[in-house]
C-alpha cells in the first residue's frame, strides 16, 4: 500500500503538472480538492483518465467519483480493492 | 468623443529573450520554447502554481502580460469590467490542438487528456489573464495570417470611442512548435498617462513590433 502511494503521488505531479510540487509535500490523507492540493473539475477529469489509462479502473458514479478522489488514500483504496492486474 | 491614444507599455517575448519597454530584461539563448518559458518565469520569480499547468500559448501570452503590467497599477486605476484584452496570432491554438489529436489518433490507445482538450481553443490565453488579473472587460481573440498594426490600429479605437474600454492589454501572441513570438501593449488614453512611449497609430505599433 505504500509503494502505491508513493507512486500515485509521482503519477500524480506528471499528469496534473504539479512542478512546484514533490510526492513528500502531499499529504496522502489530506483532501485533493479545495483544499489540501487545491484541484479543480479538470484534474478531477485528469485523474479519472489516469485510473482508466494506468490500472484499467472506472468510476460509475459521481458518487463514487467524490469517494474515490478525495484523497491519495482513497485513490489507493479503490486501485487496491479492484485492480485485477 | 475621440481620445487620442498612447502604448503606455509593451513587453515582446521572442527569440530567447524578454525586452519591456525596449529594455533587455532576460536571455536565455539555445532553449527551446518550454525551456525558455519556464526560465522565464523562474527569473521573474513568478509565483502561480497554475501556470505549470497551462500549454505554450497561454504560458506566453501569461508571461507577457506579467511582465508588461508588473508596477502599472492598472487594477487601482480602471475598473475591472473596464479594462479589455484583444489579442492575436496566426497559429489559432494550434500546438494544444496537435498534442491532443496525439491523445486520439490510435482506436486502442484512446485517452484524450481534458487538461490538453481545455487550451485547444485559443482564446484561452485571455481567460487565464483576466483570472490572474482579476479583469472582466472585453475580451477577443482574433487569428490572422500576420501582426497587422492596421487592424490594431483601426480597432482599439472603436472599443475606447464606443465607451467600451478605458484600458487595453492589447497584440500578438503566437507558438508554433520552436517558433514563438509575442508583443503586446499596454493602451490607454493619453489623457491618462503621462504621455506614453507613442501614440498608437499604425507607424508607430508597427515600430515597436519590429523593434528588437
Amino acid at each position: 500500500m505504500e509503494q502505491l502511494v508513493q507512486k500515485l503521488k509521482e503519477e500524480i505531479i506528471t499528469v496534473l503538472n504539479l512542478s512546484e510540487m514533490k510526492p513528500e509535500n502531499i499529504d496522502e490523507k489530506a483532501p485533493l480538492f479545495i483544499d489540501g492540493l487545491g484541484l479543480d473539475s479538470i484534474d478531477a477529469l485528469e485523474l479519472t483518465v489516469l485510473l482508466e489509462k494506468k490500472y484499467g479502473l472506472k468510476i460509475n458514479t459521481p458518487e463514487e467519483g467524490k469517494k474515490v478522489l478525495y484523497s491519495v488514500n482513497s485513490l489507493a483504496q479503490f486501485i487496491r480493492e479492484n485492480n485485477k492486474g | 468623443m475621440n481620445d487620442q491614444l498612447v502604448i503606455s507599455g509593451f513587453c515582446t517575448l521572442r527569440q530567447h529573450r524578454v525586452v519591456h519597454n525596449g529594455k533587455l530584461l532576460f536571455e536565455d539563448p539555445g532553449s527551446n520554447t518550454v525551456e525558455f518559458l519556464t526560465a522565464a518565469y523562474n527569473h521573474f520569480r513568478i509565483s502561480y502554481p497554475k501556470f505549470h499547468k497551462m500549454d505554450q500559448l497561454a504560458k506566453l501570452g501569461f508571461l507577457t502580460t506579467e511582465i508588461l503590467l508588473k508596477d502599472t497599477d492598472i487594477n487601482s486605476r480602471y475598473k475591472a469590467d473596464r479594462i479589455g484584452i484583444i489579442l492575436a496570432n496566426s497559429s489559432s491554438s494550434l500546438e494544444s490542438d496537435r498534442n491532443h489529436q496525439k491523445t486520439i489518433a490510435s482506436r486502442d490507445n484512446y485517452f484524450p487528456s481534458p487538461s490538453v482538450f481545455v487550451y485547444t481553443l485559443p482564446n484561452v490565453v485571455i481567460g487565464e489573464i483576466c483570472i490572474k488579473n482579476k479583469i472582466n472587460g472585453e475580451g477577443n481573440f482574433f487569428v490572422m495570417e500576420r501582426f497587422d498594426p492596421l487592424f490594431f490600429a483601426n480597432y482599439l479605437p472603436q472599443l475606447f470611442n464606443n465607451d467600451i474600454v478605458d484600458c487595453s492589454i492589447t497584440g500578438w501572441t503566437e507558438v508554433n512548435g520552436n517558433d514563438y513570438e509575442s508583443v503586446i501593449f499596454l493602451i490607454e488614453k493619453k489623457k491618462h498617462t503621462d504621455g506614453g512611449i507613442a501614440n498608437f497609430t499604425v507607424s508607430e505599433i508597427e515600430s515597436v513590433y519590429i523593434r528588437k
